[in-house]
């Protein structure tokens, strides 16, 4: 396919697809390879790195930084992809009506998404997370919540723009009823902008799960980066590892998935470039 | 025209406030248990008519509506309730620490201002030169990196390892500087937490400046400037770059909201006394009035801010008319 050629001929888009395969690998495997959870204490605590059987050393509480680490892929890229399909879904479904439709829905919807531009949504997630009860599912519903008016903005601007071309034209003068022109006609003509921007959505859902985590607002049952660091602030100033290895670990995967956006933005829009 | 802009601008920042109390009564219901259950675990004491004095006392037996209108009456007036864990009023904590987050973000807004437009403006003339790749790698990195874990690094290396910057707070403890010497002082403590939240903006000033100079150096006027003999210095300082940097001004209204953000991160990393670390004190300590009051407080702040934007943006670039 033209389309593939064109992502994987960039270098950085081909770096960023290898890197987060292996993240998903390494996350999907965790439970095979240590399958006995993060939370088991292994050894003496604050052991730097290095030895075999604990190759990112050992944390606060003695307990396997390797294995800390593979857990914690686990909760950021299901929180960051739940969280993102959620977004996407409401953000599809709103955005769409609004531009399809126009008038007063679009008026309305409009308003609502430069209200959540204006308002401070990093201290409303922790608003929703912290009356919620964190857990998993809060993080995700916060996550979403915030996100979704950005999806929404650039469907209803794709909609705007296709809705008067003539091939919706013609299907509406085939009868097609309204849903079935926005689902089957123009959705799939407005894609490209919706699946870049779903995965620059992913990483900055991973973002926001670690701060909230950090913060601790994450799910006190699972271990993730962001509360391994914060676990951690303690042991900064005597073992480094102990919040370097987590927040590296987040950083690429951002990264990863960032380069997979900027990537998939030149091959789905070749003509725009950069 | 201009009169009308702003009025219009004026009507949509009090409607913003408004959706905000709205939002915010409605926020209140998510969370389990009221006040009375709250106020009745501090006092380890709960029958009956006890809860219900104390419902009738904060008017939770009355319908929704009127609930909903006394809420907004109180918010009105300056009321947002009290502190759980502190028994004083949640404004009057908020506004004690207010000074300290905005001497924070104006530092790293100067900062991330100044270094981004030197840094865009550079990339904009040579494109695709070293400083220009340099800026499109950092600014994917910044855009990447945990902005809580950036400031660990930064504390990790100029504090820790090479320790030339105090690691937190405001001010050296007990040292009791005055005049010019604490001001040394608190100079030297916002340092570390100033860079790391002014980094995030650095990097979006650049790109926006480079585009933003790109697109003005193609335009009529420029050659125009260029054809009357005027140095190449003079064009990219006077003509160019004035002109690409007024989108700049919008996009600071636009990513105040963001700086909040950064604020609660940043601020509970280096322990700075703002009401960011007050955040992250009202969620450890389950403190619902003092978290929500935060959030309150910060996103009528912050629709102000671009309130102010969007007018100085109609003043500096006069094509600017109603509708906008």
């Amino acid at each position: 396919m033209n389309f593939l050629r064109r992502f994987f001929s960039r270098p950085t888009a081909l770096l960023g697809f290898v890197v987060f395969a292996a993240i998903v690998v390494i996350a999907l495997a965790a439970p095979l390879i240590f399958a006995r959870g993060p939370f088991v204490i292994v050894g003496m605590p604050l052991l730097p790195p290095g030895a075999p059987s604990l190759p990112a050393g050992s944390d606060v509480l003695g307990r396997n930084m390797m294995v800390g680490l593979a857990y914690g892929a686990r909760v950021s890229l299901l929180v960051g992809i739940c969280a993102t399909l959620c977004a996407a879904g409401m953000g599809v479904l709103l955005g769409s009506v609004a531009g399809y439709y126009g008038g007063l829905v679009d008026d309305l919807l409009m308003r609502v998404t430069e209200f959540f531009q204006i308002i401070p949504a990093f201290v409303l997630l922790m608003v929703l997370v912290a009356f919620l009860q964190p857990s998993l599912e809060s993080a995700v519903i916060g996550i979403a919540l915030i996100s979704w008016p950005q999806v929404a903005r650039v469907v209803r601007g794709e909609f705007l723009s296709l809705r008067s071309r003539e091939f919706v034209e013609a299907a509406r003068t085939l009868g097609m009823r309204d849903a079935a022109i926005i689902f089957t006609q123009i959705l799939p003509n407005a894609l490209p902008p919706i699946v870049v921007i779903s995965s620059m959505m992913v990483g900055n859902a991973i973002l926001a799960e670690s701060a909230l985590s950090f913060l601790g607002l994450g799910d006190p049952n699972l271990l993730s980066w962001g509360s391994m660091i914060e676990g951690a602030r303690s042991a900064m100033w005597v073992a480094w590892w102990t919040t370097v290895l987590p927040g590296l670990s987040i950083m690429i995967t951002v990264l990863a998935l960032n380069l997979i956006g900027d990537g998939l933005n030149d091959a789905l829009n070749p003509r725009r470039g950069r | 025209m201009k009169l009308r802009y702003i009025a219009m601008r004026l009507v949509k920042t009090v409607l913003v406030a408004i959706a905000v109390v709205l939002l915010s009564f409605f926020l209140i219901r998510l969370a389990p248990g009221d006040v009375a259950t709250v106020m009745a675990g501090q006092a380890g004491y709960a029958d009956e008519a006890y809860m219900k004095s104390l419902r009738a006392e904060y008017g939770l037996d009355q319908p929704m509506p009127v609930q909903l209108w006394k809420y907004v009456d109180q918010v009105a007036h300056g009321d947002l309730g009290l502190s759980y864990v502190r028994s004083q009023p949640v404004l009057t904590i908020i506004m004690e620490r207010l000074p300290n987050t905005l001497l924070l973000d104006a530092f790293a807004l100067v900062i991330a201002a100044v270094g981004g437009i030197w840094l865009g403006g550079t990339a904009a003339r040579r494109p695709g030169s070293a400083v220009d790749n340099l800026t499109t790698v950092l600014a994917m990195l910044f855009y990447s990196v945990p902005q809580f874990w950036l400031g660990m690094m930064m504390m990790l290396v100029f504090a820790v390892w090479l320790n030339w910057l105090p690691p937190f707070g405001i001010e050296t403890m007990g040292a009791d500087y005055t005049g010019l010497a604490r001001l040394g002082d608190v100079g030297l403590h916002i340092l570390l937490p100033g860079m790391t939240l002014a980094f995030y903006f650095m990097a979006s000033y650049a790109r926006l400046t480079r585009t933003a100079m790109i697109e003005v150096a193609e335009q009529d006027f420029v050659k125009t400037a260029r054809a009357k003999g005027i140095s190449e210095r003079q064009v990219a300082r006077r003509h160019i770059l004035r002109n690409a940097l007024i989108p700049l001004i919008t996009y600071a209204g636009l990513q105040a909201s963001i700086l909040v953000g950064g604020n609660v991160l940043v601020e509970n990393v280096f322990s700075w006394p703002g009401v960011g670390t007050l955040a992250y004190e009202a969620v450890s300590s389950r403190d619902n009035p003092l978290l929500l009051g935060i959030f309150i407080v910060t996103a009528i702040l912050v629709s102000l801010f671009n309130l102010i934007t969007d007018i100085a943006y109609s003043i500096v670039d006069p094509r600017v008319e109603l509708g906008q």
